[in-house]
């Protein structure tokens, strides 16, 4: 057999290997999505009529009536409302300080600038459970001092920093690997002319960083608005929950009418998939420049 | 190397006037005093509370203990060695099934197979549901009235199966829901480290006569190390960290203890004690290998 035929064959069966590969990755991927399918599909139908005819039976009528419910009797608009007005404040804020800190540590020079990263990152790492107790009792102290108990403790201001705490030093390190590739005779230019350090970063650099902002602030809002102890141990009162934790509860108190709780998870899951359909590319960017540098 | 050089070019010029220098120590100040003050600062905290008696109420209750809360934690809890053995459970599971499958899934989408646009879509939708909606997602599946329970025959509530509590089978379940999440993550990361792989060296290896799993082995695999060694740390500290989803499945039962939740139900609420730091300690400790790890990876420009 000549080489060239040789080379044929081998891509011929190459071929055909693909195409079981692709059919069995695929059959896979219908399998993959089939929970998310079966709680839609339970979330459109109605109660009775499962419990009537069985999960199998074709279904009468298939209506949003779940979600109407699930907005009246689980309060589901104010625990999406609160799971956004932790996460956005604490987007923002991580977004600024980390591009601050960035800053400084890859245009100017300090001894500390290596383990100051060091020391945000692997705070980032530490496990929640290690922090929780030590921060739980400094939050009540703080407010008892201040004469306001919930200032922090059971507060949206004190979910929110704790977050921003956490995942700063992410952000620091994903835009500070990204701010190396900014030449660096734009900053000389900026010193040359007599800039302050404060023009130098709001108008010089942070305009330039607008993708790994941009990746960041989809990563970091789908982050906090997924996080879920913080949100159990911080959150007494109920009705301040975010949606991710009061799920929890709402599944204890209406595990028998599953089917307004299928709207529910489907409401709660809603936005990160509005998200990820949308701003799919930033996400993954986002993932990829902390994780795979250069 | 980028950081050697500025250290060069602002040694030359270090005349900040008073207000930069204000400017910069608030810029790093505000930042680092956040962190440090509600992260480092409770973490070691509870270092120093686990050789401590206290009920984590009167600060002046505080008593010195030693080493007793270690020596409760390893001998006279009964949690503890059933919660150390499925954290190595999920370690295993994600380490030897969880987290090749996603390597190989990254492998095959990114060779372009057919449909693989559609594939990586399906397979990382997962990643971005938090683990609360995972867990209620899955009681659909598994719980009474479920999908699986209809299959299974038992369509009807009233004569639903245990799954969750079926104490032979509930820890593939729970890892398998796991996997889920995880295999789309680890697929995600790889097929970005892929994508940097000179396709040329693939290309060669396919003329030489390599067949695909060769080419995978001795090409794909040797030029991702970086991106190998982060997926490997991310597999470990996943597995240590575990707790979100047996939360959800199972509240703070302990039906299925893991290390996570033991130091929960020792260190919240009314029944807190500081076994629960000790349990805390335990679990950073087992957690700085793989932090230490990544750390070096990550920033080995650098250091």
């Amino acid at each position: 057999m000549s080489k060239a035929a040789k080379n044929r064959n081998y891509k011929n069966r190459q071929k055909q290997k693909d195409f079981m590969i692709s059919l069995f990755i695929g059959v896979f991927g219908v399998l993959w999505l089939m929970p998310i399918l079966w709680t839609i599909w339970t979330s459109l139908r109605p109660y009775e009529d499962i419990i009537q005819n069985g999960v199998f039976s074709f279904p009468k009528t298939l209506n949003l009536d779940n979600y109407v419910d699930a907005f009246r009797q689980m309060d589901i608009f104010q625990y999406l409302a609160n799971s956004f007005i932790v996460a956005i404040p604490a987007v923002f804020l991580t977004l600024f300080f980390g591009s601050l800190l960035a800053f400084v540590v890859t245009r100017y020079s300090f001894r500390f600038n290596l383990s100051l990263l060091l020391l945000l990152t692997a705070g980032n790492l530490m496990p929640s459970q290690l922090v929780y107790a030590p921060l739980f009792k400094m939050y009540i102290w703080f407010g008892d001092l201040v004469g306001n108990r919930t200032i922090l403790y059971d507060s949206y201001l004190g979910l929110i920093l704790i977050h921003v705490a956490l995942q700063v030093g992410f952000a620091t390190f994903v835009m500070s690997s990204y701010m190396k590739t900014i030449p660096k005779e734009i900053s000389e230019s900026a010193m040359v002319d007599g800039a302050s350090v404060f023009r130098h970063y709001w108008s010089v650099l942070l305009p330039l960083m607008r993708p790994p902002l941009a990746a960041l602030s989809v990563l970091m809002t789908v982050w906090i608005y997924n996080e879920f102890f913080w949100a159990v141990v911080l959150m007494k009162t109920d009705s301040k929950r975010p949606i991710t934790s009061a799920l929890g509860r709402l599944q204890g108190e209406f595990i028998t009418d599953y089917n307004l709780l299928a709207a529910g998870a489907i409401m709660a899951a809603l936005p990160t998939l509005i998200i990820f359909f949308i701003l799919k590319r930033q996400f993954v960017s986002g993932l990829t420049l902390g994780s795979t540098k250069g | 190397m980028a950081l050697t050089a500025t250290k060069k070019k602002s040694r030359r010029r270090q005349a900040f006037t008073r207000r930069d220098k204000f400017t910069l120590s608030v810029f790093v100040g505000v930042p680092a005093f956040l962190h440090i003050v509600w992260v480092w600062i409770p973490a070691l905290l509870t270092i120093g509370l686990s050789f401590t008696f206290w009920n984590g109420v009167g600060l002046s209750d505080i008593r010195w203990a030693g080493l007793a809360n270690y020596n409760t934690a390893f001998t006279a809890s009964p949690q503890f060695w059933p919660a150390i053995r499925n954290n190595v459970y999920w370690l295993l599971w994600f380490g030897l099934i969880a987290t090749p499958l996603g390597v190989l899934l990254a492998y095959q989408i990114d060779r372009r197979i057919r449909g693989h646009k559609i594939y990586e879509s399906v397979y990382y939708i997962p990643v971005v549901l938090s683990l609360a909606v995972i867990g209620v997602i899955w009681n659909f599946m598994l719980g009474p009235g479920g999908l699986v329970q209809a299959l299974l025959g038992y369509s009807d509530i009233k004569d639903a199966i245990p799954i969750f509590g079926n104490f032979k089978i509930n820890t593939y379940v729970i890892l398998s829901i796991a996997s889920w999440r995880h295999i789309g993550y680890i697929m995600l990361l790889y097929l970005a480290g892929l994508k940097s792989v000179d396709p040329s060296l693939r290309e060669a290896a396919s003329i030489d006569g390599a067949t695909e799993w060769q080419s995978f082995r001795k090409v794909v695999i040797p030029a991702m190390k970086p991106v190998n060694v982060i997926i490997i740390v991310i597999t470990v500290i996943e597995s240590l960290r575990a707790f979100d989803l047996i939360f959800i499945i199972y509240g703070t039962s302990g039906a299925w203890p893991i290390l996570g939740m033991l130091v929960f139900q020792n260190i919240y609420g009314q029944a807190a004690s500081m076994l629960g730091a000790a349990f805390a300690v335990i679990l950073l400790l087992l957690s700085i290998t793989p932090i230490v790890v990544y750390l070096r990876t990550i920033f080995r420009d650098d250091i």
